[in-house]
């Protein structure tokens, strides 16, 4: 049972963005609705007015060029899995959004509501930020582009302006010797924790250091501090140990229905040295 | 706006109907006198609730359902060609798949959208579709074991 509201269907952006202006706090963007319309039963958010953008053309689109991916907005996990273009460009985020929630979260849910809602339990946004991706957003005063770590400020707290839709994901394509991966450990419906990493494996070693982003044990994802293990022996365990532990000192996890701190700061470390393992692994 | 009318196509019947714009789609189905479909966690979770909409497996709790304007929807009642169950309604019976039965239209319902999607799924791909189906009497192996059985049998059919 859900409070009374009003759908509005736009068919454009400029409409969608007009709507924004026109409704300012009392309307929401609504598009899978797997989250919002969740938060709305719950009785945590109550908009009087839904825009629901799912009309508009141009945001349902995946394309891809030599050295990006772009994901429209209304593009859902279901429709990203099973995207021939992202499957052959980015097959490590495929595996993700196969992996999301279950199969009727995925047929509805999209990537760019999922980062827009800010939950901190994603899958999605470690990688995303591991890839260096970035946000695109279209306002009244055109359009910009924020990167995904810039983009989630905090639980359930983004960088969208108020007259502002998301109009895509941009997904910079990593160069063909690099190896992408992602792990996560999950009990309930959302990750207890998740890592991503990205790096080069040459002659059982990392080429420049390996990216590793941890996501949902903590208010945001975190990118751990790597540098130093620029060159390291990817297949010596005393890097893999030295990771972990970087990872484990980089978060700062929030205690909750899937773990204390200390258990999900354990997790952190396990899935590190397992995430680094695979693309040591996948090297050879 | 706040009310409108749709065209719903409902297990091959149509007909219109006008609905609020916050009308779930779980709520609409069942005041049609569909109550295979039920309601559990009504979050997303538990899949008791799914339906087929435009072909996907989706949470008819969270689902509103303006969304069903002119897109097919299938829910349990929709499977059976009148007497003759569907090929997974059998395998339920025959593996004895269900205990109290709630669960059991939701996981139905989302086979029927995997055996749609994979004619020919193995263990593996079948306990990845059906892990958001959650069942608290039988646990889960002649679920799966029903559906690989319908799976062929569906194979086989002329």
């Amino acid at each position: 049972m859900l409070r009374r509201f009003d759908v509005h269907r736009v068919t454009s952006i400029a409409e969608a963005v007009d709507a924004r202006q026109r409704f300012g706090e009392d309307a929401a963007i609504y598009a899978g609705g797997t989250e919002l319309l969740l938060a709305m039963k719950m009785g945590v958010a109550r908009w009087p007015h839904l825009i629901d953008v799912k009309a508009i053309p141009a945001l349902g689109r995946i394309t891809a060029t030599n050295d990006a991916l772009r994901i429209g907005a209304t593009a859902t996990h279901w429709d990203i899995e099973r995207n021939a273009l992202v499957g052959g460009a980015l097959p490590a985020l495929a595996r993700l959004e196969a992996n999301v929630a279950n199969v009727r979260v995925r047929a509805a849910g999209t990537l760019a509501g999922n980062l827009a809602f800010g939950e901190p339990h994603a899958d999605p946004p470690s990688m995303l930020i591991a890839l260096g991706a970035r946000v695109v957003l279209e306002g009244k005063s055109g359009t910009r582009s924020v990167a995904v770590h810039e983009f989630i400020t905090g639980m359930y707290q983004t960088a969208l302006a108020g007259d502002e839709i998301i109009v895509a994901i941009d997904i910079p394509l990593p160069a063909k010797d690099v190896r992408v991966a992602y792990v996560k450990f999950q009990i309930l419906e959302r990750p207890s924790v998740g890592v991503a990493a990205l790096g080069t494996v040459r002659d059982g070693r990392f080429v420049g250091a390996p990216t590793v982003v941890v996501g949902a044990v903590d208010e945001v994802a975190r990118a751990v501090p790597t540098a130093q293990f620029a060159g390291a022996d990817a297949r010596d365990a005393r890097t893999l140990d030295a990771i972990a532990e970087a990872a484990r000192a980089a978060v700062e996890p929030t205690a909750d229905l899937a773990g204390s701190v200390e258990f999900k700061r354990h997790l952190v470390g396990v899935f590190t040295q397992r995430v680094c393992a695979t693309l040591a692994a996948q090297a050879s | 706006m706040g009310s409108r009318e749709i065209h719903l196509r409902v297990n091959g019947g149509e007909r219109r109907v006008v609905i609020e714009d916050q009308t779930l789609l779980i709520e609409l189905v069942r005041s049609l006198g569909l109550v295979g479909t039920k309601l559990s966690c009504d979050s997303q979770v538990c899949g008791a609730c799914t339906v087929l909409l435009d072909g996907r497996p989706v949470s008819s709790c969270t689902t509103l359902a303006i969304e069903a304007d002119d897109k097919p929807v299938v829910t349990i009642e929709g499977l059976a060609d009148g007497a003759k169950l569907h090929p997974l309604q059998e395998a339920f019976i025959e593996r004895f798949a269900f205990q109290c039965g709630y669960c059991t239209p939701g996981m139905i319902v989302s086979a029927k959208a995997l055996l749609d999607a994979y004619p020919e799924p193995d263990v593996a791909t079948v306990r990845h579709w059906m892990d958001g189906n959650i069942c608290r009497c039988t646990g889960y192996q002649t679920i799966v074991e029903a559906v690989l059985d319908a799976a062929e049998q569906m194979r086989g059919a002329p």
